[in-house]
């Protein structure tokens, strides 16, 4: 995906003004329960006026980098510099007295406040008991024109889009005179008009002497914006280097460990043996609309088709209507109007129970909440949708020990690893759970699997294992609509990729011959 | 009907809806910290009892006596909160059971009516009643004067909470910050705010409410005691919190209009309407139910109103 930014870095002087860094990790080291070290001796240093990129794949230990430098976690080795003195930092609330404040991937504002409310929570520039909105709404005002940001102080934070809610979350740090920013993945959420106005408000920031912390691992952005970069790979710091003297090809091979283009395969490309494009769809979507939570559209005449043995991607960038997308077809919410056909026959929407019996499994974004319950055991979680018809009874009776015996045999199957058939779901890994819902949604004989976000959240062994099990299911026939927001997930296993923006399928491009640029320019509606 | 009737209906309507103002201005309080207190019934009985105890037991001027008893109605049901705030933010225990536990262990044949009994005061005649207070002599003005001017002291102590508390949500840092932690605990956890702190506090404080809601039946509306005299009041004031959208503005108004409907068949009957009572004292009851149905379906898509946390304990992560 690439963004085209106008601004080169900031300027070199800023870059090197004040020799202390204003913020430094120093050999910090982090285990968590199980053995996973997540950081391993990670070293950097931010210094004043300069954005300093950490660079690393998903899992690679930015984030728990990040939640020890805003206090969440405390490093079992190693320590935090602010300004050349150590500092330990044991709430967000303490580093924030230090100056650091995060810009979180889930933005901590309170939706039904106002942003001048959620601007002044916790700390007001005021002393006294009164609140006066007017006041803190002029002072807000001017700091947005300060850094170049659009921002009504009046309006209600559930009102406005993820991007503006992130300018909020950054008002609020420069409102109380963040020293250092640490910006988390910020651009997952933004548009490219959107990202070119928060890379500008960043230039102003270091500008002004604040130093930012940038963390992603979207190479063209990291090259657009950094000052240095420190590249972290499987929890430690492989190496700082200055932006100015590296290409994205040097980035990805320090990110990856190997040149990435070469290294990652493609389904696609590696000739999966796409079915015959004149092949009717198992699954097909005619014109298909729906309204969302607040009774407005947000599925607007959807037409796709998945064919069978086929992996049909739907990219987009998060509520663009891939949960409802999902939805509709899982008959969890009606589509408005339209038609859904399974085999030729039409599905009635908002049936749930009509989508199962004819064969739509069903893997949901919300994993522990739509996707199991978590309170019940393996074996009663790996029933709930047979206990009607195949699950072994004798009349109304479920006999549980040939029910366990079946679950032990999934369990084998699928690789779920837990105390036994009766262990509680909700004591299972992510990845563990995943393996339940999936080998719940497989051993009903599906015709067309809708997998949303399958591998959010989870680690590299149980990512690959998803992966596996996705490509298997489509060898066998099952055709399967994989949604996703992680793209690199998309262009590996798709066969076709559909691209949803604000509700509408803006393209659908076949995967062996799509590009990351094509694919970013449709998911930011630009094509 | 007559202008009198009118003026009948809507003084008769403040009396009845001044124990739910009070209450009700106390759940909201809680909820808005996102604590549901669903012993808010138990709370005002536990008020009732106590505050009519204390005006029977001390000596001196009538109205040190009241307010002495008022305070220590208000103790009672603060007390009361105090072990629901225990139960729900320590302890962590679901809310409805403690709440409706706390109703149980306090209500109609529980701890008031021991207390009753304890303390002897059933079927005793009450020594103290707040009595009318005409403002200024205004209360002689026809229609708003007997409405505005010629209450007690409990309906002017209500008004003025319902601005104080308005005031209190709306325009100070406090406010704004009980409204954060009722919405998203976490984040204003993440901002520094005890949410613990708040959530005890304006629980305790709600349940004091609810203590000196209870107490406006003995020591205002009838000075005697009988066994579970509020007769679910305090239901109807948890209805009431949900029917305001969690305002106090609104929170008064509504209070008036279940004030009217409970006491609506005693002032038809007064003044002749002939009427089966069953009917109207059924009606405040039946306007519960069909509020909680009403709003379970709008507030649902109104985006407005309902602490998000409500109910909900609240547990910060630790990695």
């Amino acid at each position: 995906m690439s963004i085209h930014v106008e601004a080169g870095p900031a300027s070199a002087e800023s870059a090197t003004a004040g020799l202390v860094p204003a913020v430094a990790a120093i050999g910090v080291t982090k285990r968590f329960a199980g053995g996973v070290v997540a950081n391993d001796r990670v070293s950097f240093d931010a210094r004043r006026g300069e954005v300093h990129a950490l660079l690393g794949e998903n899992g690679a230990g930015k984030t728990t980098l990040c939640n020890i430098l805003t206090g969440l976690y405390h490093p079992d080795e190693g320590e935090i510099q602010v300004d050349g003195s150590p500092v330990r930092l044991h709430s967000p609330h303490e580093a924030q007295r230090s100056g650091i404040f995060m810009v979180h991937q889930h933005l901590s504002l309170v939706d039904s406040l106002t942003v001048a409310e959620n601007v002044v929570l916790g700390w007001s520039r005021h002393r006294g008991l009164r609140y006066t909105p007017r006041q803190v709404e002029a002072e807000i005002s001017e700091i947005a024109a300060r850094y170049q940001m659009q921002v009504d102080p009046h309006a209600r934070i559930w009102q406005l889009s993820l991007g503006e809610r992130q300018r909020i979350d950054i008002l609020k740090a420069l409102y109380r005179d963040a020293r250092i920013l640490i910006l988390d993945e910020p651009t997952t959420v933004l548009t490219p008009a959107e990202t070119e106005q928060l890379f500008s408000s960043v230039h102003e920031m270091v500008a002004a002497g604040r130093s930012v912390v940038f963390i992603s691992h979207k190479l063209p952005e990291v090259l657009a914006i950094a000052n240095r970069i420190t590249i972290l790979r499987k929890g430690r710091s492989v190496t700082t280097v200055d932006a100015a003297g590296v290409d994205v090809r040097e980035l990805a091979r320090l990110m990856v460990g190997h040149d990435m283009p070469a290294g990652r395969v493609r389904r696609a490309a590696a000739g999966s043996g796409t079915p015959p494009a004149d092949q009717r769809g198992v699954l097909e979507l005619e014109r298909v609309c729906a309204d969302g939570d607040f009774g407005i559209q947000v599925l607007h005449d959807v037409s796709l088709s998945v064919r069978p043995g086929e992996i049909l991607g739907i990219a987009g960038v998060a509520g663009n209507g891939q949960r409802e997308l999902a939805e509709v077809i899982a008959g969890l919410r009606a589509h408005s109007r339209g038609a859904i056909r399974l085999d030729g026959a039409e599905l009635h929407g908002g049936d749930p129970r009509a989508a199962i019996n004819r064969g739509v499994a069903y893997v949901p974004e919300d994993r522990m909440g739509t996707g199991v319950s978590p309170s019940l055991s393996v074996t009663e979680n790996l029933m709930l949708k047979s206990y009607r018809r195949d699950a072994p009874h004798a009349g109304p009776v479920l006999l549980m020990d040939r029910a366990d015996a079946q679950s032990v045999a999934l369990m084998e199957q699928f690789d779920i690893r837990s105390r036994g058939p009766h262990a509680l779901v909700r004591q299972l890994s992510g990845g563990n759970v995943q393996k339940v819902v999936l080998a719940r949604e497989l051993s009903s004989q599906p015709r067309v699997l809708v997998a949303a976000s399958p591998t959010r959240g989870l680690d590299v062994g149980a990512t690959e294992y998803v992966h596996g099990v996705l490509v298997d299911s489509a060898r066998r026939g099952v055709g399967i609509m994989l949604i996703s927001e992680d793209l690199d997930e998309i262009v590996e296993l798709s066969d076709r990729i559909a691209v949803l923006y604000e509700g509408r399928v803006v393209g659908i491009v076949d995967a062996a011959q799509a590009s990351y640029e094509q694919l970013g320019m449709m998911m930011a509606g630009a094509a | 009907m007559n202008t009198d009737l009118i003026v009948a209906v809507i003084v008769s309507a403040i009396a009845y809806g001044t124990p739910l103002v009070l209450a009700g201005l106390g759940e909201l309080l809680a909820e808005r910290s996102g604590v549901l207190n669903l012993g808010v019934e138990g709370m005002m009985l536990m008020g009732a009892v106590t505050g009519f105890f204390v005006s029977q037991q001390l000596g001196g001027p009538g109205w040190a006596v009241l307010i002495v008893a008022m305070i220590m109605a208000a103790v009672a049901g603060a007390l009361m909160a105090l072990i629901h705030a225990f139960l729900s933010i320590t302890v962590r225990v679901n809310q409805i059971v403690s709440g409706l536990a706390l109703t149980i262990f306090a209500g109609m044949a529980g701890l008031s009516s021991y207390a009753g009994q304890v303390w002897g005061i059933g079927g005793q005649h009450g020594l103290h009643q707040l009595t009318r207070v005409d403002l200024f002599g205004l209360g002689e003005i026809p229609v708003i004067g007997p409405i505005l001017f010629d209450q007690d002291p409990f309906v002017y102590l209500s008004w003025g909470l319902v601005v104080l508390v308005a005031w209190y949500l709306y325009r100070t840092r406090t406010g704004l910050y009980l409204r954060a932690v009722g919405e998203s605990p976490r984040s204003a956890d993440a901002m520094g705010i005890n949410v613990t702190r708040y959530r005890y506090v304006h629980t305790t404080v709600g349940g004091a409410l609810a203590g000196l809601g209870g107490a406006y039946f003995t020591l205002a509306i009838a000075p005697i005691w009988t066994d579970g005299l509020t007769a679910g009041a305090g239901w109807i004031a948890i209805a009431l919190v949900i029917f305001a959208f969690w305002r106090p503005d609104v929170l008064l108004l509504g209070a008036y209009l279940f004030g009217a409907l409970s006491s609506l068949g005693f002032t038809l009957q007064a003044h002749g309407v002939q009427m089966p009572s069953e009917f109207f004292s059924s009606l405040p009851y039946l306007m519960t139910v069909v509020v909680l149905a009403g709003a379970s379906t709008t507030l649902a898509r109104r985006r407005i109103g309902t602490p998000a946390s409500l109910g909900v304990p609240y547990v910060r992560e630790e990695g």
